[in-house]
């Protein structure tokens, strides 16, 4: 059936060059990264799967719009530098972005092999060639552009604020990002674990877009510190706003503040930014918890739970109100969750925390529930069944419902509008806010979502910035 | 980097440190507080500022060493850096003339207490003050609330100076004795609830300021949540002061206990 020689044309290779990772009982003992990534051989391989179709359709599927055929079929020649080149025209944070973007429902999912086989792994190459980059130390800053004498404030370092910074960088805008916490990157550094994200690469990529020319301060909380209008007295001529979503959110039941109960925040940032995995070496501590209940059916959710493990717990329940399919979080976090141990409670709801006599938690009792007829959002709404009351022991509690918006800095910006959730209104396209030079994105703009959408808004609040002071 | 420009020991285990922070300096206000946090390795700690000087730029903090983070700030000498300062937090005091205010520092909240005393001095208030300590030792900013009341007691624990008892039994007195319009407790927790129990039955205004775990310090992680009139609520941003008699004392420090075993692991480690 095979004809090499007679007909030139590529042969099909429907599944996607397997990524090796480390096996789900020697990794729930660590806090190492989960998948390995793909080796020089690998990368061609998989590369070399992509048919290079006309329409490169791929590329409307990226909030970044990175030149994803370019950069493959480079990779394909074997041409890595040229290939990480080629990436950071449009993404400023690409071991990121391979990372932790969700490619399913992005560049992957519009791929034309899709149609009938696996996509072509975009994410894992991605991440490939940054990795391979900055492992072979090739990582090169562009030349710099004459400064424009304009500067921006860019408020926030996370996903959207570094994406900001970087593309005005790049276009000779002096930049300066104000950080409220100690250490640079936004969710990248509090919210993502390290077995999803190294800090390392995080920090690689902050310095990346440092040596673009924009300037850190941290430990800059705006809003109290210096407010927007001084930012603009101080001579910024325009301000962007990136600082996410904020606080978070807690179901109001009864035994909420009692020990043990924390938000996903909290226990994540615990963990994640201030080191709490390896205390007593670092100064902040966690809990080593025996049985530990996570409430939610998020990323973040996952993170909490695949944490705990970590953290040693004996069992971690992940409790959702709805099923399985209704769960927001992707298909890959579950199934990592899952090979790790994690025990779904699906169809079940916290109503009350039980606490002993030394105000630790010691259980939460759930109600069970069944699934009705749609939402608003569309899934089936749950229903309670009534006497079906039991209790869990727990000695953690994780609460991950989400986060609300953080009223600090539009408290303090007299005239930036915000809608009814607290969240500053801006316009969809240009990011434009109520006051004149002040843009605003990321999660403070829609709630909570990705990373790639916040570093997308970025992309376009950079755009219209650079527009608004040329 | 923070500078330390100036540090002084006020007694046992009690130290302040001048810092240089100009930026933080000229938006500090009674009340308001500051993370520090040193090193690497460091947690990150709220302290309540102590006095703020916006022409020299520097902000002071007092505190007590009582774990590894405060016992590794003591050892740090004038001249030395502090990593990381963020400020200023919270909501400041809220300052009018109320009318006759009596200021009570516990311990080293005395230090919180003063910038509070001297404000409220300054919009007009008499202000009657009372400062107490476990013993004459551990007596600070006696000499600087002087300044700022109208008249000052104090009271040792184990009598080793002024009145030998509490402060919630000079305060009672005074209460029975005079129309006293706001009540400002800023100390441990266990006296502030003592002060609030002290003032219930008089009806009058106690406000506390709240000594919780923080770690963002800007609303972000939630664990400094206190119960305050049945509704959770952040001391970070909405406190850390608060109307006395609506705060759950009891949640607070059982809350503050919970990392009693970490923090002697902790100890283990300087």
């Amino acid at each position: 059936m095979e004809d090499k020689e007679k007909k030139p044309k590529r042969k099909i290779v429907p599944n996607k060059t397997k990524m090796p990772e480390q096996p789900p009982l020697e990794r729930v003992k660590n806090f190492k990264e989960v998948p390995l990534g793909y080796s020089e051989d690998q990368a061609v391989e998989e590369a070399t799967r992509c048919i290079q179709c006309k329409n490169r359709p791929c590329i409307e599927g990226c909030p970044v719009e990175i030149d994803i055929p370019d950069f493959i079929a480079l990779i394909a020649e074997r041409k890595f530098v040229e290939a990480a080149r080629k990436m950071k025209e449009k993404n400023a944070l690409p071991a990121v972005c391979g990372r932790v973007c969700p490619q399913e429902v992005q560049c992957e999912s519009k791929c034309t092999l899709g149609k009938k086989n696996e996509p072509v792994a975009i994410g894992r190459l991605e991440r490939f060639i940054a990795d391979w980059e900055r492992e072979n130390k090739m990582v090169q800053t562009p030349s710099r552009p004459a400064p424009r004498g304009k500067k921006v404030a860019v408020v926030g370092s996370g996903p959207a604020g570094l994406t900001v910074a970087a593309d005005l960088a790049k276009l000779g805008f002096g930049v300066t990002i104000f950080e409220a916490l100690h250490k640079a990157g936004g969710v990248l550094v509090y919210g993502i674990p390290e077995f999803r994200l190294p800090k390392a690469i995080v920090q690689a990529e902050v310095d990346y877009v440092k040596s673009l020319g924009a300037e850190l301060v941290t430990n800059a909380v705006i809003g109290n510190l210096y407010t927007i209008p001084e930012l603009f007295n101080n001579g910024y001529d325009a301000v962007f706003i990136g600082i996410g979503a904020g606080g978070p959110m807690f179901m109001d039941i009864p035994g909420e503040n009692l020990n043990g109960v924390y938000s996903a925040n909290e226990f994540l940032t615990r963990s994640n930014l201030m080191k709490a995995y390896l205390f007593p070496e670092y100064d902040t501590p966690i809990k080593r918890s025996r049985n530990v209940a996570v409430v939610g059916g998020g990323n973040v959710a996952m993170d909490s739970a695949r944490t705990a493990l970590r953290l040693g717990a004996d069992a971690v329940y992940l409790v959702y109100r709805r099923s399985r399919e209704e769960m927001p979080a992707r298909a890959e976090e579950v199934h990592h969750a899952e090979e790790e141990g994690l025990i779904f409670k699906f169809l079940t709801n916290p109503i009350r925390i039980v606490g002993d006599e030394k105000g630790n938690v010691k259980g939460m009792e759930c109600l069970r529930m069944e699934l009705g007829e749609p939402d608003a959002s569309g899934r089936r709404r749950p229903i309670a069944v009534k006497g079906s009351e039991f209790i869990i022991d727990i000695d953690t509690l994780i609460m991950s419902l989400g986060t609300n918006a953080n009223p600090l800095l539009p408290q303090s910006t007299p005239g930036l509008a915000l809608n009814k959730w607290g969240y500053i209104v801006a316009d969809e396209e240009n990011a434009a806010t109520s006051l004149q030079g002040v843009y605003a994105g990321g999660d403070i703009v829609t709630g909570g979502a990705t990373v790639i959408l916040a570093m997308g808004a970025g992309r376009k609040a950079a755009r219209e910035i650079a527009k608004y002071l040329s | 980097m923070f500078k330390i420009v100036e540090k002084k020991v006020l007694g046992q285990d009690i130290k302040l440190f001048k810092i240089e922070a100009p930026d933080i300096s000229k938006k500090a206000k009674p009340g308001m507080f500051v993370i520090v946090k040193i090193g690497e390795k460091g947690e990150r700690i709220p302290l309540t500022i102590n006095d703020f000087d916006p022409q020299k730029g520097t902000v002071t903090i007092v505190f007590q060493e009582v774990g590894k983070t405060t016992m590794m700030l003591g050892r740090l000498k004038g001249g030395d850096v502090i990593e990381d300062l963020v400020g200023p937090l919270g909501k400041p005091t809220e300052i009018e003339n109320f009318g006759k205010v009596v200021c009570v520092g516990g311990g080293v909240g005395t230090a919180v207490i003063y910038p509070v005393t001297r404000g409220l001095f300054q919009a007009g208030n008499q202000i009657i003050g009372i400062v107490g300590a476990r013993n004459k030792d551990l007596l600070i900013f006696e000499e600087e609330m002087k300044d700022f009341c109208h008249r000052l007691i104090i009271t040792t624990d184990d009598g080793s100076k002024g009145h030998h008892g509490l402060v919630t039994d000079v305060l009672k007195q005074i209460l029975a004795e005079e129309k006293i319009d706001r009540v400002i407790a800023i100390g441990p927790t266990i006296m502030m609830k003592f002060v609030v129990k002290t003032t219930q039955p008089f009806g009058i205004p106690t406000i506390v300021s709240l000594n919780s775990i923080m770690i963002d310090a800007t609303g972000m992680c939630g664990v400094c949540r206190v119960n305050v009139g049945n509704e959770t609520k952040f001391a970070c941003v909405h406190g850390p002061e608060f109307d006395g008699h609506k705060v759950d004392f009891d949640l607070l420090m059982s809350r503050l206990n919970q990392y009693k075993e970490e923090e002697k692991i902790a100890l283990t480690t300087l």
